[in-house]
């Protein structure tokens, strides 16, 4: 158990999650912590539930049974006004990097910020957006249309836009798949610079070997709709169980 | 065996549609819900207008001069036969009014609007930009939805009106081909055969209208599944589902009038 597990309390707590999809049962009890400052990967073959489970975080899907906490808040009982307070502080950051693509870089910033941040001034939001694309590396890019932008750009954006917001959690949905060797490892040093940065707790679903290594204090495997083992890369990498030794082949 | 198969599928069909139905009538009352629901999006909601009505203005522009000038040219032979040409501007304005423009601006609305309204959340929903939107704490169904639906609801009627005049202008012009009339002449003809029970009925169901094409473009878009490909069904079935709901909308506003007036 690393550091950051043992000194901080959970920031999600996720208790025998159930979801079904007609019949395909996805996942089958799912139990786990996300503790403050730590981040943790989320490994596993294509269709094992990965996606679906860090969405049943922020309620995109709702799960059939179980049990969610979120920076406190129970959410699958919150009503819509709450649980869109709760949303402004868990960022999520899509696959393919879900930018609005009848808005600029800039106006794709702005937009969750007229909406969560009304204090702001134009100004001060401004400042917030150069910042916010600056530590992305994208300031020079800040009134191009998303399809002017390459798929390492396009997820860094994606980035940018979830920090904006400045979250306590960030969710990565596959943050470098279809992605180059070389951009995948840049976005793997931006996930660990974000960390660095603004201390945030995170959860990574991924099937990078390589991103989940330089990323993740600790990682949990999911197969077959339940975690079956969990612990940092070297554990999980002697694992006595050989279907876990097989993830790091 | 064969027949069994087919009987299988109409039923599976017969099921899908109803379940759809009472789906779209769900998404409707949401969509009322959260309109009323403050705050609501006015900047989204101005955008929508603006951009609504500019796309179709060229279209029903034309459309609807040619519908007035053609309407009066096919008809004139039949009312001079009769020796009612003095009739001819009252009963292209009682049709234009009362059917042929709401109509025809609506199914133009279906057809531009409604496939753009399709296509462009279609698009949104399969890559995850409607998603992106609400966990980032704006909810999509006020911000996307509710202000397409008022735009379309409030536009078509406007656009009708606009139709209405310049079919008026189309009719003029067609009348002058036969032999020349003064306008004050025939505004003053087309007048007298008008009463307000031809225009509130007709303005009341265009709002109807609107309200159809943006409530099943919006159902249609918003719950794309299947990629790319999914969002040409979406764009293709909201304006297919829009014209037929347009039709069934103005018979039943057709028989209510029948009942009240």
């Amino acid at each position: 158990m690393t550091n950051k597990v043992k000194n901080n309390k959970s920031v999600i707590e996720v208790t025998d999650l159930y979801k079904t999809f007609d019949t395909k049962k996805v996942l089958e009890g799912v139990s786990m912590n996300l503790y403050r400052g730590e981040t943790m990967s989320i490994l596993g073959r294509s269709g094992q539930g990965k996606s679906v489970m860090i969405k049943c975080i922020v309620r995109l899907i709702t799960p059939d049974s179980g049990y969610i906490e979120v920076l406190e808040q129970d959410i699958l009982k919150l009503k819509d006004d709450e649980l869109n307070q709760i949303r402004t502080r868990v960022g999520y950051l899509f696959q393919e990097g879900a930018l609005y693509d009848s808005m600029t870089l800039a106006e794709n910033l702005l937009f969750p910020l007229k909406r969560n941040k009304p204090g702001l001034s134009e100004s001060e939001k401004q400042e917030l957006v150069e910042t916010t694309l600056r530590s992305v590396d994208l300031l020079d890019d800040i009134e191009k249309m998303p399809s002017e932008l390459s798929g390492g750009m396009r997820k860094r954006a994606g980035l940018a836009r979830t920090l904006v917001l400045q979250p306590e959690i960030i969710l990565y949905d596959e943050p470098t798949t279809g992605l180059d060797p070389y951009t995948a490892r840049d976005i793997n040093e931006l996930i660990v610079r974000i960390q660095e940065i603004y201390n945030v707790s995170s959860m990574v679903v991924t099937h990078d070997m390589k991103c989940a290594k330089r990323v993740s204090d600790r990682i949990v495997i999911l197969h077959n709709g339940n975690f079956i083992a969990r612990g940092t890369f070297e554990e999980l990498e002697n694992h006595e169980d050989e279907i876990v030794r097989n993830y790091f082949i | 065996m064969a027949k069994q198969n087919t009987n299988n599928r109409f039923e599976d069909r017969l099921q899908q549609f109803f379940w759809e139905l009472g789906d779209t009538v769900r998404f409707a009352g949401r969509v009322i819900r959260e309109t009323f629901r403050g705050p609501f999006e006015w900047g989204e909601f101005y955008r929508q207008c603006y951009v609504i009505g500019l796309k179709t203005l060229g279209l029903i522009s034309i459309t609807a001069f040619i519908m007035g000038l053609v309407l009066t040219i096919q008809t004139r032979p039949v009312l001079a036969d009769l020796g009612a040409d003095a009739w001819l501007p009252g009963i292209i304005m009682v049709a234009v009014l009362r059917e042929i423009a709401p109509v025809i601006t609506a199914l133009i609305f279906a057809g531009k609007v409604g496939s753009g309204i399709g296509a462009e959340l279609g698009s949104m929903r399969v890559t995850d930009q409607i998603d992106a939107m609400e966990v980032s704490g704006t909810n999509p169904m006020k911000f996307l939805v509710s202000t397409r639906v008022l735009a379309t609801t409030l536009m078509v009627p406007i656009l009708v009106f606009y139709a209405d005049g310049v079919a008026f202008l189309g009719s003029y012009v067609g009348v002058n081909l036969g032999g020349p009339i003064s306008i004050k002449l025939y505004v003053q003809q087309a007048l007298d055969l008008l009463w307000y029970f031809d225009i509130i009925p007709a303005t009341i169901k265009t709002f109807f209208f609107g309200f159809a094409i943006g409530v099943i473009s919006c159902y249609k878009g918003y719950n794309t599944t299947g990629g790319t490909q999914g969002v040409g069904v979406a764009a293709n079935t909201a304006v297919v589902a829009s014209s037929l709901a347009i039709f069934i909308i103005d018979l039943l506003a057709v028989q209510l009038t029948e009942i009240f007036i």
